[in-house]
């Protein structure tokens, strides 16, 4: 007969199995299945070695405990990605990197700064990735993030030596004048692995899963929110492209920033009665200018409606005033300078 | 005075939150949502006990003062002569020399437990002193206050990096150290009050227990002291290891490498074998179901730890899954099970009667393991985990209201009968807020789980409330409740009353303001996310809040220096037990 109040070794070894069976079917065989019923998709790029660095240098800074990995497949999430994540968008990412490391915990669990899946896409310029860490506040005047000065160095500029990258550090910013502050080693892994964080796309004819509607207070999902999804899509606000492409390194008042990255209010290539030189920036990138950071090429970001949409709207505000374009003089320029993003 | 109360708050949250609220049809009528509705009345709730404690005090307050009042105002009828006499009677005070005239005295019998110079003090209450003393072996006693003095210094470390993270949400470029950066410092911060703090107090504080309840002599004091050396020795090894910025992964609680994890896990199977064998001597044959809790906790967490840091299942999404089981365990199977543990035992000794039920504690110690094993994917509601995982999370969410409802019910029927008691006793307010936390902090818990309130809240600085309304709030207050409880039977010396009232009520005001605010930040910024309002916006919208969770954090700040100092009072030189007929100490050897 079992008496647990007076029998210390049952009691015992029945709360062990006991906890040991539920841990089994809860954590351990879940888990299991998780890890072994997993591939990567088609069209996912392995991660090289220096994005593989960049990532433990993520790990070790403890970005994680600020920035989630997760796209969750409610409509909220929509900012961070353009589907819901898929346990294949972790197969390189989540891999033990050695004996002494567990598996990064990539998903995180509170979201203080942005969420990360598709920074990449969002942030894709290094200039303004080494920036940011370098100082948050000199890019984004309301960030709460830490400065990573650690990643970087200052030294003459007689020192820098030609594969070194050089940070746009405005002149005002920097103690010594006469100095460059270049990023080190861990800097180039730690951008290279942001930089390549952006949502794999799903196989030809695979359908994402469906984003879930907001419930309302009471539970149930808000009507105007089902009632949109049917209507025809709205046309494309510039403004918002802008805003969430453009302004973080142009300056949301696109005045941009001295040494870093160039105005667009009162750009003359903006002004340009012709927008083709324009749309050709966009499109395939800029870094024919020594004294501004390069510009990355948008063409796989962006389709033709936005590309033209946010173009109409920096040549007609700030103080701009050109005449617009349209979506079809996109895609004629798209065919011939980022012809591989043409399908899109 | 009382009814008025809830209202009046919810008003104040209501201001509080309805400032910064873009509100649509995606956000309306939120604050009829039952997830919401139920937070509010457990805030109410704790909001509530805080008002009966005041209302206690005040009321012995103006007991008193009434009493003096009629005694002086009551008399009519009576003579100029008499009234004189009487008021120069009510101008008598003692001066301490009455019965024992001038001649120097000494107490050979130790009847005199406590004296006081001011027995009316208008500020706080005059406590009573615990008279009996408790002849504890000199080895187990040095254990114990070795074991209590080490989680005292790493509540205080644990507590300044906590304060300083905590500022530098308002000040980003306090420093540009990478050792000191938020990253790294952050980990450092929970994992020195889990393995530091809290850990130590509760296995210092189960070694009388278990040595208590089994009535003998702890099988191995060597055991006990290899243990707090090897548990001490990961707290080190981690914190630095986390400074420098070796990481085992970012997983939350498992932070410290493997090797550094590693003494923290023999100390606990140490620990254990050291609980058993004194368990298997006892001298009684029943175990008490405090040692049910204690023996339980040790044997699920030594899995747990197991558990989580095997490689074989960690790659890819298998991680996440250990992680959530992991993280959610380590609260609910070790810190949570070994406290109820500490409260079976120290709750009704410091009443002086036996626990409410011991059914219901058994209830609750099954239901406890069945309902906390399955839900840890509760924390990754809406991930790429599998649905089935997170629908079994959810519905166990809800099923924990039985183990929690059990617990409190116990705890409460316990106390009922004295609730006079806790306006004359230090140590019994803690115990109620601890109680009181159990069962808010829990529900709140399985509330944060509803549609609605887990898209707004998940992620926010809500998580971060509801931790430390749990961690804080319930294991704190408790552990705070024991050691207090213990350490002036143990070692004869008394707190200061007053600075123990200030430890609490800085404590327990602080706790409400940090966790007021970052609930009440954590919403603002959720709804402003629900309604797509871009990312930084919701950060400056969120600033004002956590100003106020730094003052908050302050307060908590403030009151456990106030509490070292407490510990150094009641440890630094302990009184020998002295034999006497009404002090009836337990003898050495049991």
């Amino acid at each position: 007969m079992i008496n647990f109040h007076k029998d210390h070794a049952t009691l015992v070894n029945v709360a062990l199995m006991g906890f040991v069976l539920l841990s089994t079917g809860v954590a351990v065989t879940p888990a299991l299945s998780m890890q072994d019923n997993n591939s990567p998709l088609p069209d996912m790029p392995k991660m090289t070695l220096q994005e593989q660095r960049g990532l433990n240098v993520y790990v070790s800074e403890g970005c994680i405990g600020c920035h989630t990995q997760q796209v969750r497949n409610i409509e909220m999430d929509k900012t961070w990605g353009s589907r819901p994540s898929i346990p294949s968008d972790y197969y390189y990412s989540k891999k033990r990197p050695d004996i002494w490391h567990n598996t990064p915990s990539l998903l995180g669990s509170e979201r203080t700064g942005p969420d990360l899946t598709n920074v990449g896409v969002r942030k894709g310029s290094e200039a303004w990735q080494m920036l940011h860490l370098y100082n948050p506040r000199m890019v984004e005047k309301a960030s709460i993030m830490p400065r990573y000065g650690w990643l970087f160095t200052e030294v003459d500029s007689t020192a820098v030596k030609p594969d070194d990258f050089v940070l746009s550090v405005p002149a005002d910013k920097l103690e010594h004048p006469g100095h460059k502050v270049i990023a080190t080693e861990r800097a180039k892994d730690l951008v290279a692995y942001l930089i390549s964080l952006k949502q794999a796309p799903l196989p030809q004819g695979v359908a994402p899963e469906d984003f879930i509607a907001t419930p309302g207070a009471n539970g149930k999902p808000v009507a105007a929110a089902v009632a949109g999804a049917g209507a025809a899509a709205p046309a494309v606000d510039g403004g918002a492209v802008f805003s969430s492409v453009c302004a973080a390194c142009h300056q949301p008042d696109a005045k941009g920033l001295a040494g870093a990255f160039p105005p667009l209010a009162g750009s003359p290539v903006v002004n340009d009665k012709d927008p083709l030189k324009m749309v050709d920036i966009v499109l395939g990138g800029y870094s024919a200018r020594p004294n501004y950071g390069p510009m990355p090429s948008q063409a796989a970001n962006l389709n033709d409606e936005e590309i033209a949409a946010v173009i109409n709207y920096v040549r007609s505000h700030f103080g701009n005033d050109a005449p617009p374009t349209d979506a079809a003089t996109v895609k004629t320029q798209r065919a011939v300078i980022a012809p591989e993003t043409a399908s899109k | 005075m009382n009814g008025l109360q809830r209202p009046t708050f919810l008003a104040i949250a209501l201001c509080l939150m309805q400032g910064a609220m873009a509100q649509s049809s995606k956000t309306e009528g939120w604050l009829s949502s039952p997830g919401v509705v139920g937070t509010m009345v457990l805030l109410g709730i704790v909001l509530f006990v805080a008002v009966l404690i005041i209302a206690a005090k005040v009321s012995r307050l103006i007991q008193q003062t009434k009493e003096k009042h009629t005694v002086a105002e009551g008399r009519t009828g009576i003579s100029d002569e008499d009234r004189a006499r009487h008021e120069a009677a009510l101008e008598y005070r003692l001066r301490g020399n009455e019965l024992g005239g001038s001649a120097t005295a000494f107490d050979d019998k130790a009847l005199i437990a406590g004296a006081t110079s001011e027995p009316n003090n208008p500020i706080v209450d005059e406590k009573i002193y615990s008279r009996a003393r408790l002849d504890v072996p000199k080895p187990l006693q040095q254990l114990i206050i070795w074991y209590l003095a080490a989680s005292t210094f790493w509540l205080l470390f644990g507590t300044s990096v906590g304060e300083y993270l905590g500022l530098k949400f308002i000040w980003p470029d306090l420093d540009e150290v990478a050792w000191l950066s938020f990253g790294r410092l952050r980990p450092v911060h929970t994992n020195t009050v889990f393995w530091g703090w809290a850990s130590m107090a509760m296995i210092g504080l189960a070694y009388f227990v278990i040595a208590r309840t089994s009535a003998t002599k702890i099988h191995s004091y060597k055991r006990g002291w290899w243990a707090f050396g090897l548990i001490n020795f990961s707290v080190i090894a981690g914190n630095v290891c986390l400074m420098a910025g070796i990481n085992n992964g970012g997983g939350e609680y498992r932070e410290y490498v493997w090797p550094a994890m590693l003494p923290f896990a023999l100390g606990l199977i140490l620990t254990f074998r050291n609980f058993y064998a004194t368990v298997k001597r006892r001298k009684i044959p029943e175990i008490y179901v405090s040692n049910w809790y204690l023996l339980a906790s040790l044997v699920w967490t030594i899995v747990l730890t197991v558990i989580a840091y095997l490689p074989f299942y960690q790659d890819g999404l298998g991680e996440t899954i250990t992680q959530g089981y992991y993280m959610h365990q380590g609260v609910g199977m070790w810190f949570m099970t070994f406290t109820l543990g500490l409260i079976y035992y120290y709750l009704p000794s410091s009443l002086n009667k036996p626990i409410y039920s011991y059914s219901l504690g058994v209830l609750a110690f099954w239901t406890q393991m069945l309902f906390y094993t399955m839900i840890g994917t509760h924390h990754f509601i809406f991930s790429p985990l599998p649905w089935w995982l997170q629908t079994v999370a959810i519905v166990f969410s809800m099923g924990m209201f039985i183990p929690v409802i059990a617990g409190t019910t116990n705890f409460l029927m316990t106390m009922r009968g004295s609730w006079s008691a806790i306006g004359k006793s230090y140590v019994l307010p803690f115990f109620l807020v601890g109680v009181i936390f159990y069962f808010v902090g829990s529900s709140q818990g399985s509330f944060q789980a509803f549609r609605f309130t887990q898209n707004v809240w998940h992620f926010t600085d809500f998580n971060v409330a509801h931790s430390h309304m749990t961690m804080y709030g319930i294991i704190c207050f408790i552990l705070w409740a024991c050691i207090y409880a213990l350490l002036p039977k143990m070692t004869g010396r008394e707190p200061s009353q007053l600075l123990v009232g200030a430890h609490f009520w800085l404590a327990f005001i602080g706790l409400f303001a940090y966790t007021v605010s970052l609930m009440a930040g954590g919403t603002v910024k959720g709804m402003a996310w629900v309604e797509g309002v871009p990312f930084i916006d919701t950060v400056i919208a969120t600033r004002g809040y956590w100003t106020w969770r730094a003052v908050g954090g302050t307060l908590m700040f403030i009151s456990h220096w106030i509490f070292a100092w407490n510990f150094y009072t009641m440890v630094r030189q302990p009184l020998p037990v002295v034999p006497s007929e009404i002090g009836n100490p337990i003898p050495a050897e049991l």
